[in-house]
């Protein structure tokens, strides 16, 4: 696979309090690719995300070492903007965080935070993102309704509208689909698979059919370790370690 | 014969138990307010709430509380004001910049609820002493400073708590959008917590507005309405406590009306509380 990478991943080393959440890391996640981070349940895979957006910095007794760098700018060297970096990240976590304001303001907070005031201007990113996350039919004539009132399924996607609306690079997506409807999950799987010809995905999961239905390049950890790494097709059907094989074909999970 | 049903006999020892203290709790409030409405009502005229007292008032003469129904009102509000500018600080420092485990932050927590249990009297005399020592004669200023103190820890620990209500989740979204954490802070806590803020403004009002000791020092009293907020200021406690320790029965019967005064404008403010906190929570994430 012959593709530029975006964050690289050298020798990263998470530690919690009682335990070693990561274990010498070091991978190249490509650049407008979907990437799957696969493995069981506690393997870390939540923590490697939190570290692409540096959300692990409001985890409480936490040490990381190592770098992360996203386009050659170190995540965690001491001069490094924490909301800078954020701002490049859209995350979708595992269930839907509305904000509690309207679905508009929710959008526009991102852009709000920012410095944008413009109402036209604000209109326009809200209507541009909540189109691309395929809500706007849904909310066009109650944008000012409280977030709260909408489907889980609508809220998610309203969710993944407020991340792209501060215009990321990455999209970050901690088991987005794992509180949804088969249909939403559905609908938000359609999304990342329409905007990784513009974003770089990063997707944790366990589900290994979602795993198969999206992945460009997947990344398997195993209790903090990274195992394998390696484009989709080959980690599905040649794997090259043992662990990886049993994992995909359901004997560890 | 039935057997002998230990665990029925629990059931309805606790239902007893519930009923009669419930029964306790509403006798309680109704007996008070009885007593209030039955010598306070008869007491009260359009005179009592807009008059301030006229000579020979408090031995059975014409005029009214209007001058502590005012006082009042400026002490509690402007106290609510000044302690919610420190308090609204304070519980977001805990609870955003402070971690979770923080000693700094425990030991707040717990200067605070200290604070809390000090009687009121005790602020009174170090508000007596503070107003010396900046050389303030008893005023509404010193009054409402005094007052201040003694509902921060109660304001702050309330904020404190509603903030510790609101998701984790919340804050993480508002930083992975690029929020620092006052912005976090600003806009989303304050935001969740908004009827929870309301509600802890106003249970310290109303207990700013109905003690008696703190403002007997420094507020002082007066029979006129404050010209500015260095004047001297009555107050509806105090203004009770002289109407009982006159001699004349009918006076007595007015500090039993202006009871039911501040009674009545506590009861409305826990009502407006509620509609208040009611229409605030419209965007709240359930």
């Amino acid at each position: 696979m012959d593709t530029k990478t975006h964050i690289s991943v050298r020798n990263l080393n998470v530690h919690y309090k009682e335990s070693h959440a990561l274990r010498n890391i070091n991978i190249d996640i490509p650049d407008k690719k979907i990437t799957v981070i696969l493995g069981p349940s506690g393997c870390g895979k939540s923590t490697l995300l939190k570290c692409f957006n540096r959300l692990i910095d409001t985890v409480e007794d936490v040490k990381v070492t190592g770098q992360v760098l996203v386009d050659g700018e170190d995540l965690f060297s001491p001069d490094a903007e924490v909301t800078h970096i954020r701002k490049k990240m859209g995350l979708l976590s595992q269930r839907p965080v509305p904000l509690p304001m309207s679905i508009y303001d929710n959008v526009a907070y991102g852009p709000r935070l920012h410095g944008l005031r413009k109402r036209a201007a604000l209109d326009a990113i809200v209507e541009k993102h909540l189109k691309m996350a395929s809500l706007w039919d849904e909310v066009e004539g109650r944008l000012h309704e409280p977030a709260s009132k909408l489907s889980i399924g609508q809220q998610q996607r309203l969710c993944l509208a407020r991340g792209l609306a501060v215009g990321p690079e990455i999209i970050l997506g901690d088991e987005p689909t794992s509180a949804l409807d088969p249909k939403s999950s559905r609908h938000i799987e359609q999304r990342f698979l329409e905007l990784k010809n513009e974003y770089t995905i990063v997707i944790v999961t366990h589900i290994l059919r979602q795993a198969k239905r999206l992945a460009d390049y997947v990344v398997f950890l195993y209790l903090g370790e990274l195992i394998e790494h390696g484009p989709a097709q080959e980690m599905f059907e040649n794997p090259k370690e043992e662990m990886t094989r049993e994992y995909m074909k359901g004997i560890i999970s | 014969m039935k057997k002998f049903d230990m665990r029925k006999l629990e059931e309805n020892f606790f239902k007893i138990l519930m009923i009669g203290s419930c029964v306790i709790v509403t006798g309680s409030l109704a007996l008070i307010l009885w007593s209030i409405l039955r010598r306070g009502l008869p007491a009260m005229s359009l005179d009592m709430v807009s008059s301030v007292p006229k000579g020979g008032f408090y031995m059975g003469g014409e005029g009214g509380i209007l001058n502590a129904i005012v006082g009042s009102l400026l002490l509690a509000s402007g106290a609510s004001v000044l302690a919610f500018l420190l308090s609204l600080p304070v519980s977001i420092g805990l609870n955003v910049y402070l971690r979770r485990g923080s000693r700094l932050a425990s030991f707040a927590r717990f200067s605070l609820d200290v604070l809390n249990g000090v009687p009121s009297i005790v602020y009174g005399a170090f508000g007596f002493a503070l107003m010396l020592f900046f050389g303030l004669k008893a005023s509404l200023l010193a009054g409402i400073i005094t007052v201040a103190l003694l509902i921060l820890p109660i304001m702050c620990r309330a904020m404190d708590e509603v903030f510790q209500m609101v998701p984790k989740d919340m804050m993480d979204v508002s930083h992975s959008l690029g929020a620092t954490r006052l912005q976090a802070a600003l806009s989303v806590l304050t935001r969740q917590a908004l009827p929870g803020i309301t509600t802890a403004i106003l249970i310290s009002f109303g207990r700013g507005i109905g003690d008696a000791a703190s403002v007997l020092f420094t507020a002082g009293y007066s029979d006129n309405l404050p010209s500015s907020v260095l004047s001297p200021v009555a107050s509806l406690p105090l203004a009770i406590f002289f109407q009982l320790g006159t001699p004349v029965p009918e006076v007595q019967d007015r500090a039993y009306a202006s009871a039911l005064i501040l009674t009545t404008m506590i009861l409305l403010l826990s009502i407006g509380a509620r509609v208040a906190s009611r229409k605030l929570s419209r965007n709240i994430i359930k």
